[in-house]
């Protein structure tokens, strides 16, 4: 088995600096947690709800605990990761809103990463067709697909501004690169980095 | 160097040493403990997993007839080419080691009630002298289910800077008001049976009745409604109803059999001893186990979906109380249908986990190497 490359998970592990400690939410199979372990030589740990990817994550030797983010993160102490990670996963939680306000609390930093609603295909595909978008990052049909939210980069913008976090920097992604250029139209998924806005 | 694809065991064995201060403050001695070792020990003494039985078990855990030979051998969950596994009885019970049906020294008689109460901390205290016996210094894991999983978690409690990584399975910190239940109502049953005598029945007639009824309500609890349906259904035995209540269905006749079966082999006393001190097993406040500062130890906490006995909160609560404390802690509920005998036999699950997760242990990523990135 050899890791198979992602351009999100390399993005991310540009940001982590060596030796970090951090959380990822929604971790799946373990591929970024153990991108980041080996090369970030990262303090890594996860949660993950689906039990079939806990054993690939156990098999590459990651401790991952076996439950809802949505249920919340009591026991874990405040500002006790430098990153926690919400990377593909905050569209699928039930509340993102509250996910959110707990990866701050947890992290002193938070990554997200979601894909784009408002890619120019999806677009062409509700305009012209009248049909609910199926894209390279959005490659569900609307009966099976495990995101409850469907929101833009311009959607999350809002969100920031709406709750006063603060955006520490903002990657736009296409399949094997970054967008500069409208990102909202070009961009297949973003990731933003967060923190809580110092008060006073 | 150990032959692999042997699982090297020399069967059972017994360390007899002077005693040990109990919880109570008694003094209990001299003990004998029963055990079994598998695989070999490596010249730096690090590769040492500790397996605890559970309730009714015994040190005969690995090998042909071992309760849990499917997970202990080569290739298997607990790699004899790679460790050195080793499993001990406890004190209190009565598979070789010493229990209230062994003989009191003051009296050259069994002790029956007059053996001291005895905590699962006194077990493992115990299974410590065992373990400097064989001169061992470092446990790379402690795993066992059920009363196993209390034992693996009070050596963490007890031992922290021995202990590197335990695997409690389909168990908790602390017993629930359902479960001292369960085995309050074993317990009446055996002290009913006019043969239990206020415990004095060494030599004569034993309660079996009573204990076989205790084991018939263990066995229930152990099935999930699923694997009795799974199993019995409403299936008749032989020649259907006789309205004699005798056993009509294959469920009262299985029963029957555990129940009778279970009595050849364990002790009325013990039965009362070793339940209760799971019952008072409690390590759910905040002191008993060490934070991540005291002691670096991994956890797998492993639970059953279908286990009602040791339902899922309570391992849920167990990765809570941990986390809380900053361990590194790895948890996974298995999808079984067993309900609490899941942890005996749902075998390529468990292995799956348990194997990796000691890998992991004992090399750092390194048993990852070949994931190229």
């Amino acid at each position: 088995m050899k890791y198979k490359y992602r351009f999100d998970h390399e993005v991310i592990s540009r940001i982590v600096e060596p030796g970090a400690k951090v959380l990822d939410l929604g971790c799946g199979t373990g591929e970024l947690l153990f991108l980041l372990a080996r090369r970030n030589k990262a303090r890594v740990e996860g949660i993950e709800l689906d039990d079939a990817a806990i054993y690939a994550c156990v098999e590459k030797g990651l401790s991952v605990i076996h439950r809802d983010i949505d249920s919340g993160l009591a026991e874990y102490s405040d500002q006790s990761f430098d990153y926690v990670i919400l990377n593909q996963s905050m569209q699928e939680v039930k509340r993102a809103d509250l996910v959110i306000d707990e990866a701050l609390r947890v992290g002193k930093k938070v990554i997200v990463g979601f894909p784009n609603f408002a890619h120019y295909l999806a677009r062409l595909q509700i305009f012209f067709l009248g049909r609910t978008p199926v894209t390279p990052s959005l490659p569900f049909k609307w009966y099976d697909t495990p995101n409850l939210h469907f929101l833009s980069i311009s959607d999350f913008w809002d969100y920031t501004r709406e709750k006063r976090l603060q955006v520490l920097a903002v990657h736009y992604l296409r399949e094997a690169g970054e967008v500069r250029v409208l990102p909202n139209l070009f961009a297949r998924a973003a990731l933003f980095v967060l923190t809580r806005q110092k008060t006073n | 160097m150990a032959v692999p694809g042997n699982i090297n065991s020399a069967g059972t064995k017994y360390y007899k040493f002077g005693g040990i201060t109990l919880d109570s403050g008694q003094f209990l001695g001299p003990i004998t403990l029963a055990y079994e070792t598998y695989g070999r020990l490596n010249p730096q003494k690090t590769n040492v997993i500790l397996i605890e039985h559970a309730f009714s078990g015994d040190a005969h855990a690995g090998g042909p007839g071992g309760w849990w030979q499917e997970m202990i051998g080569p290739g298997k969950a607990f790699d004899t080419d790679h460790y050195y596994v080793i499993c001990s009885n406890v004190i209190g019970g009565c598979q070789g080691s010493t229990g209230p049906s062994s003989l009191d020294p003051q009296t050259g008689k069994p002790y029956a009630v007059d053996f001291p109460l005895i905590t699962i901390a006194d077990m493992v205290r115990a299974q410590k002298e065992l373990i400097d016996h064989l001169g061992v210094h470092r446990l790379l894991a402690v795993a066992g289910g059920s009363m196993g999983g209390m034992l693996a978690l009070q050596w963490v409690s007890s031992y922290p800077q021995i202990v590197k990584s335990a695997i409690p399975i389909a168990t908790t910190l602390k017993h629930s008001p359902q479960q001292i239940a369960f085995n309050e109502v074993g317990r009446q049953a055996i002290m009913a049976d006019p043969a239990w005598n206020g415990g004095a029945y060494y030599g004569r007639e034993k309660p079996e009745r009573g204990l076989a009824v205790a084991r018939m309500i263990g066995h229930i609890t152990y099935m999930s409604d699923k694997s009795m349906e799974e199993k019995f259904s409403r299936r008749l035995k032989d020649n259907g109803p006789n309205f004699k209540f005798s056993n009509d269905f294959e469920v009262e006749g299985y029963l029957k059999y555990k129940g009778d079966s279970f009595v050849k082999r364990f002790d009325a006393n013990s039965y009362l001893y070793l339940s209760k001190a799971i019952d008072h097993f409690d390590l759910a406040d905040n002191r008993s186990l060490p934070g991540n500062s005291e002691a670096a130890i991994r956890f797998l906490i492993l639970a059953f979906s279908s286990d009602w006995l040791y339902p899922l909160y309570q391992s849920q609560e167990m990765v809570r109380h941990l986390r809380r404390k900053q361990a590194d802690v790895t948890s996974l509920e298995i999808k079984s249908s067993y309900g609490h005998d899941a942890f005996l036999l749902e075998v390529e699950e468990q292995t799956r986990v348990i194997r990796s997760f000691i890998d992991k242990t004992y090399h750092g990523y390194r048993v990852v190497d070949e994931y190229e990135i």
